[in-house]
């Protein structure tokens, strides 16, 4: 079976891993324990294909109709 | 004593100890008051569970009616009864749990599984409803895995009724099967031990309300009158009597049962009167009883009706009409509605004066209440009317009635959106209706045809001053819906600038005056010609310096637009506030259209705005008295050469339908794509005749001419379409109920009406109507047409209630929902995160150009326009 990316199919957008000084210093901009932010779970298929673990912050760029590209952050749970 | 906080809520069943530990009485007699009118000892009115009556002390708190909040008394039932409302609870329980030894049906290590699989979404906050479920479905028909016995299924029979194979079980079984369920399995199926015990979802003991929850209310001819919960528990109460006598006589089983049925049924009953399976307790009159359930749930219950919504005072309704010469944020409120309303006055000693004089006054706007000191509320009066104003202090409050310029709110219901409620300024005038302004129908969606509509006086001076700042009606003329204005020239507003602007009218300097009497215009601009001005030079003289070009709603679409020259005079031109060239109709300075509205918002704010949108209905108004317009059955009338031609195209198209079902039938007929033979047929049908009306239509209004009111009117988007006029001139045309031409009537012998042949799929047989309405229907079109109007009719009352209960969906999932400062939005209790920028972009909808973030255009030809 051949491996693919799902990050390369035009509907995925893009996850990326914050390191735990980006995450501090976006949790203290948005002054918001990590419980508040939105969740994506670890068994999700992108989740797992960029490796991340329960408590991890991840970044996901999306492709928007109206501000061009919007930045959304999730907490692994 | 310190205020506590409250750390959270919890739900727990009461038990048979707690009921009585609360109980106050144990109401034994189903007798409420004795020949005298007192109420009875241990009767269900018991004066130690509260007073109603006014001058009555309460027994067990000595509060006087209105203080006692009421106590709670007991009924020692005679025999235990399911209560209806854990009934599928104590099924599930049953079948989960060894009849023989009360232990959950399964192994001690899976439970334990379970229970802290539920714990631990407990403490997460999430739902374990399903984990709940799952262990329901696993303790399913098995043997016991604790004692071995092999377990029967138990059956239960809505609603209060369970079997075990054959055999019946009674509440006393089932409460002894219950009470052997063993603590440490409780968790298992998501109940708190602490919080509940299984065996007191069967009741022993029945709590009794306080009186204040169920008062009598005595009528004119002196009788009392008990409420539906007082009629239910004398039900109960008789019926444990006698259950309870019969018993100790050693009456026989049977009667015994029957009686127990009995109490069950008045049980379930006046715990909720609408359970299915059993019929509804009723009064004598055959009204079903409104007992517990029935008082909390649907619209009107407590929740709904009482909790969340409420009636008010200081608040008025009545039928609305139009009044021009009011502006867009005033509202005309009828003088006895002024009256009676009240606005308080915080007397200070800077206004004490004044307050002094409302107090004095004996005529309209005078002091209805004054508010004392030690909070007393006197109503000044003839009598008293001197000695008031002299004991006036600061600190009182005068209830001053409402008069001009005060700010008050106005509603039409539904409230679908924000600009629903609108803050307006008070005009007191005589007669009785609300007046308003008809360009803000369409944010209300109000006319005049029998309309009312709802006002309310806003008390505080914060509620005041935020009405003034927040929701007057100037702050709403851009829609937050879609960015453009939603308030602005509506109907004979349209037709009369349309009037004015168009061509190249002259008018004399006393027509010129005539038409602008009504607007604070003091200088008339320089002729355009010898002693005469131009239709557009008056519109010019309402218009702020603004700069702007567009094509009207009457362009014609030409494949190149010819610009300034444009033969329709279809393209507007304004520079420096000066209409160049351009007729003004709908997209100038209709609501949800007018450019020129928006464009005036947007350089020089709201009240700027709002001043145009009166100059404009009051110069629209004069505008289209002075050539007058109207409009009868007779500007209808076309030339008996249209009238040939529309039929000869009709005709033509009736014969191309009868040649298109002879190929049909011949099989000559080529199939569309993806459609079957009979498909294509009735589109092809469809096109030839809408094209044939379209034709028709062409033709009328060729006829007609761009002079004709109907369509000028339609023509200039003020009311109607051009559609409209071919109905009424040409022809209606084809009649569909769900889109397809009219089918269903004989489906036996397939025909819509036994006027026809068997099969016939001609126009006339199928719903096409040639008759215009001027010329009237004959009968089968007439048919027709009610069938197509009836499904419009059903359409619109579906689509109301679908959308209603959709949008109460969305607001109650959305209403906690708020953007912050910051651009995120957030949940209000829980500060979640929802979105990182509101909308993904954080643009304000209102602010925005009709959705989109900026409007370059404007911002260059701003810039530009400056400089050239």
């Amino acid at each position: 079976m051949s491996k693919f990316r799902m990050q390369d199919h035009v509907l995925v957008p893009k996850h990326e891993v914050l390191s735990k000084e980006v995450a501090e210093e976006l949790l203290k901009t948005l002054g918001i324990s990590p419980e508040q932010l939105p969740k994506i779970r670890v068994d999700d298929p992108v989740a797992k294909e960029i490796g991340v673990k329960v408590g991890d912050i991840v970044r996901i760029i999306r492709e928007s109709p109206t501000a061009g590209k919007s930045i959304a952050y999730r907490l692994v749970v | 004593m310190t205020p506590k906080r409250i750390a959270g809520l919890r739900f727990e069943v009461l038990s048979p100890q707690e009921i009585r530990r609360m109980s106050v009485a144990k109401v034994i007699t189903p007798e409420t008051y004795d020949d005298d009118g007192f109420p009875i000892e241990a009767g269900l009115m018991d004066p130690r569970l509260g007073v109603i009556d006014p001058g009555l002390r309460c027994r067990t708190c000595s509060g006087k009616a209105g203080e006692c909040p009421g106590h709670f008394g007991h009924i020692e039932l005679a025999a235990p009864v399911i209560h209806v409302g854990y009934a599928k609870l104590i099924a599930k329980l049953l079948n989960a749990t060894c009849r023989e030894c009360g232990r959950i049906l399964l192994k001690d290590e899976r439970r334990d599984k379970y229970i802290e699989e539920i714990e631990r979404k407990r403490e997460l906050g999430q739902d374990y409803e399903d984990v709940v479920k799952e262990v329901f479905r696993l303790t399913k028909g098995k043997k016991c895995p604790h004692c071995g016995a092999e377990q029967i299924e138990i059956k239960f029979d809505k609603p209060t009724f369970f079997y075990e194979g054959e055999h019946r079980l009674t509440p006393k079984d089932i409460r002894e099967r219950l009470e052997k369920i063993s603590s440490e399995d409780l968790p298992a199926f998501g109940m708190d031990p602490r919080a509940v015990r299984p065996e007191w979802m069967v009741l022993t003991v029945l709590p009794v309300p306080p009186v204040t929850v169920r008062p009598s209310i005595i009528l004119e001819t002196g009788q009392r009158s008990e409420d539906d919960l007082t009629h239910k528990l004398v039900d109960i109460i008789r019926i444990n009597q006698r259950f309870m006598e019969n018993k100790e006589a050693g009456a026989p089983q049977l009667i015994l049962e029957d009686l127990w049925e009995l109490l069950q049924y008045h049980v379930t009953t006046y715990l909720d009167n609408e359970v299915s399976g059993i019929p509804p307790a009723r009064h004598r009159s055959g009204r079903p009883l409104k007992t517990l359930a029935q008082r909390l749930k649907g619209k009107e219950g407590r929740f709904r009706g009482s909790l969340s919504g409420k009636r008010v005072n200081f608040s008025a309704r009545t039928v609305i009409s139009p009044d021009p010469n009011l502006s867009i944020n005033e509202v005309g409120v009828p003088q006895i509605i002024a009256e009676e309303l009240t606005v308080p006055l915080y007397v200070t000693e800077r206004n004490i004066d004044e307050a002094r004089e409302y107090i004095l006054r004996t005529e309209h706007p005078k002091a209805n209440y004054v508010i004392r000191l030690d909070g007393r509320r006197i109503r000044v009066m003839d009598t008293n009317r001197e000695e008031l104003a002299e004991k006036l202090e600061p600190g009182m409050i005068v209830e001053r009635q409402l008069m001009d310029g005060d700010i008050v709110l106005f509603n039409r219901q539904p409230s679908l959106h924000r600009m629903s409620i609108m803050a307006h300024y008070v005009r007191v005038l005589p007669y009785k209706t609300f007046r308003l302004n008809p360009a803000v129908c369409p944010p209300y969606n109000a006319d005049f045809d029998g309309d009312e509509m709802n006002m309310h006086v806003p008390q505080g001076l914060e509620a005041q001053a935020e009405a003034r700042s927040l929701m007057a009606v100037q702050e709403h003329i851009l829609s937050p819906r879609f960015g453009g204005p939603i308030i602005g020239g509506i109907h004979d507003h349209i037709s009369g600038l349309y009037l004015l602007t168009r061509g190249e009218k002259l008018f004399t300097r006393e027509e010129v005056v005539s038409i602008l009497k009504p607007l604070k215009i003091t200088k008339l601009p320089k002729p355009k010609r010898e002693g005469l001005w131009t239709g557009k030079q008056i519109f010019s003289s309402i218009l702020p310096e603004i700069s702007i070009e567009f094509k009207a709603e009457i362009c014609q679409g030409c494949e190149e637009c010819k610009k300034e020259e444009c033969e329709y005079d279809a393209y507007v031109v304004i520079k420096k506030g000066e209409l160049l060239a351009g007729t003004i109709d709908e997209k100038a300075v209709g609501a949800f259209k007018g450019i020129i509205i928006d464009e005036i918002t947007r350089k020089y704010g709201n009240e700027e705005t709002r001043k145009f949108i009166d100059n404009v209905t009051h110069l629209a108004i004069r505008a289209i008295m002075h050539t007058g317009f109207s409009f009868g059955i007779s500007d209808e009338d076309i030339p008996e050469e249209a009238i040939s031609q529309i039929h000869e195209v009709i005709g033509g198209a009736e014969r191309r339908v009868e040649e298109l079902i002879k190929a049909y039938r011949e099989g000559n007929l080529e199939p569309m794509p993806g459609r079957s033979i009979r498909e294509t047929l009735e589109m092809k049908i469809m096109q030839v005749l809408g094209r044939a009306r379209d034709q028709a239509g062409k033709i009328a209004s060729r006829f007609l001419g761009m002079e004709n009111p109907a369509v000028i009117m339609a023509v200039s988007g003020a009311r109607g379409s051009m559609l409209n006029l071919t109905q009424m001139a040409a022809c209606i045309g084809q009649q569909s109920v769900r889109g397809e031409r009219i089918k269903r009537g004989y489906t036996y012998t397939n025909r819509t009406l036994s006027h026809f042949k068997p099969g016939d799929l001609g126009a006339k047989a199928r719903g096409f109507i040639k008759s215009s309405y001027k010329e009237g229907l004959t009968p089968v079109e007439f048919f027709f047409h009610a069938m197509g109007g009836r499904e419009g009719l059903v359409d619109t009352a579906v689509r109301t209630s679908q959308s209603g209960y959709l949008q109460r969906r969305l607001i109650n999932a959305l209403q906690d929902l708020k953007v912050e400062y910051d651009g995120t939005v957030r949940e209000q209790t829980s500060g979640l995160l929802v979105q990182f920028r509101y909308g993904e972009d954080g643009v304000d909808p209102m602010k925005s150009f009709r959705g989109k973030a900026v409007d370059v255009k404007r911002i260059i030809n701003e810039v530009l326009g400056e400089r050239a």
